[in-house]
């Protein structure tokens, strides 16, 4: 981009909001809240992200897809760089990511209901006293059971609706 | 980097990130072994899920034990390059994985005190292991719960699944102890405030361990007898047969990549 103005970031954030995450392509990067930072740093434009789950088999995927993206813009220099602190939490989902991931049949995290690895908590959800509510994203219905803690990505525990009967995809809060 | 403020040996230093990094890497190698044979799809599922977030935290603490090193190891090369002498896992991880029931407890067993471990390591005065403990603690959390809860349901469950956690905890409560023996390594990394002492661990550790065996109405073995030997590379034949799998294409096609 020799002699043209770099583009600014505003311009840039744009263009990353329109890269899908690799594993559930309805929502993109930002909504995930992985793209930590965006600056210029003279004429290398760095781009900092964080991984979702360490293990995620999508992270080297993601990295790729925004080179390419930002490559398809024109953008020459090119860094990006891994962020692991503060870790990522599902709470980063954006507003609208969390409509999308509805939309599409999966449950949004319910915010602040993480495990903690404290066991405290476990006891009351055993004994069926937990307020916990993951809506059916297909029909609304409150009435939901989990049959597993795991689904179909790491990212995922697997529900069922017990109203319309259909299963689905639960957004793990970690 | 940040190390250079940090006075501690740098050998004892990558032997003990090696040990994170050798446990993650063991137990992920022998979780994923489940994949296609577990009982039910879920729990297939599950393990499989599991696995990946240790071979994840494997990428982590390895990476680091490579940069400590400073030789230009990665990650990668310190995983499949290495022989069964220079593996700083506990015996505990390495155990087969026996019937479901085994496995379960082997993972509970190990959560319980890898929670205790990720807490403590967060306050570590080298910032990048703090770092990773905080990325790894919240998967783990998601673990323990997960596995205090088939616990649970297996050991107050049927006849059947209650003798077979019940002996499934006897057979791997010898290798527990190793979690908190601290030799001259974990001595150098104490003394620099990276790493809690492991026997700091223990309390916290029995009080889950208890509660959750209460629940599930299993008894705590008596006997006192602990194995050891695992941190500082003295392994069960075990390991061998993990490498052999683990490690076949590095060694049969050298710098293979795809």
């Amino acid at each position: 981009m020799t002699g043209a103005a770099l583009p600014d970031l505003e311009t840039v954030r744009h263009w990353l909001s329109q890269v899908p995450d690799p594993e559930i392509p309805v929502i993109s990067l930002t909504d995930l809240g992985i793209i930590r930072e965006v600056e210029w740093q003279d004429d290398t434009l760095v781009v900092t992200v964080t991984p979702t789950y360490s293990g995620c088999p999508a992270t080297s995927v993601i990295n790729l897809d925004i080179e390419a993206a930002l490559r398809a813009k024109g953008i020459q220099k090119l860094r990006l760089e891994r962020q692991l602190s503060p870790p990522w939490t599902t709470d980063w989902i954006t507003t609208e990511g969390r409509e999308k991931l509805r939309a599409y049949g999966i449950a949004p995290p319910v915010d602040g209901t993480a495990a903690d690895g404290r066991l405290a908590g476990r006891v009351a959800r055993l004994a069926g006293t937990s307020n916990l509510v993951i809506a059916c994203p297909r029909c609304g219905s409150a009435k939901t059971e989990k049959v597993s803690q795991f689904g179909s990505t790491p990212c995922k525990a697997s529900y069922r609706c017990t109203d319309c009967l259909e299963p689905f995809d639960y957004f793990k809060c970690i | 980097m940040a190390t250079a403020d940090i006075a501690v040996d740098q050998a004892a230093y990558f032997d003990w990130l090696c040990r994170l990094g050798d446990n993650c890497l063991v137990l992920g190698h022998r979780v994923s072994e489940w994949c296609g044979h577990s009982p039910v799809l879920e729990e297939d599922i599950a393990l499989a899920n599991t696995a990946l977030d240790l071979i994840g935290q494997t990428q982590l603490w390895l990476g680091l034990a490579g940069e400590v090193e400073g030789k230009g190891r990665t990650a990668d090369k310190l995983a499949y390059l290495r022989d069964a002498a220079q593996f700083r896992n506990v015996l505990l991880v390495e155990r087969p994985n026996g019937d479901f029931g085994q496995t379960l407890m082997r993972q509970f067993l190990f959560d319980a005190w890898h929670m205790e471990l990720l807490r403590a390591l967060q306050k570590s005065s080298d910032p990048r292991v703090a770092e990773i403990a905080a990325k790894a603690a919240k998967e783990v959390a998601y673990h323990l719960e997960r596995l205090a809860d088939l616990v649970i349901r297996l050991g107050d469950g049927t006849e059947e699944s209650r003798a077979r956690m019940q002996k499934a905890l006897n057979v791997l409560w010898p290798y527990t102890g190793e979690l908190f023996m601290a030799d001259a390594v974990d001595q150098a990394v104490v003394a620099a405030g990276i790493a809690p002492a492991p026997e700091s661990l223990k309390a916290a550790w029995d009080r889950t361990v208890a509660e959750v065996m209460a629940e599930a109405t299993l008894s705590l073995p008596e006997g006192t007898f602990q194995h050891r030997g695992g941190k500082a590379g003295r392994h069960t034949e075990a390991l061998g047969f993990i490498l052999a799998d683990m490690q076949f294409l590095q060694r049969a096609y050298p710098g293979g990549t795809w």
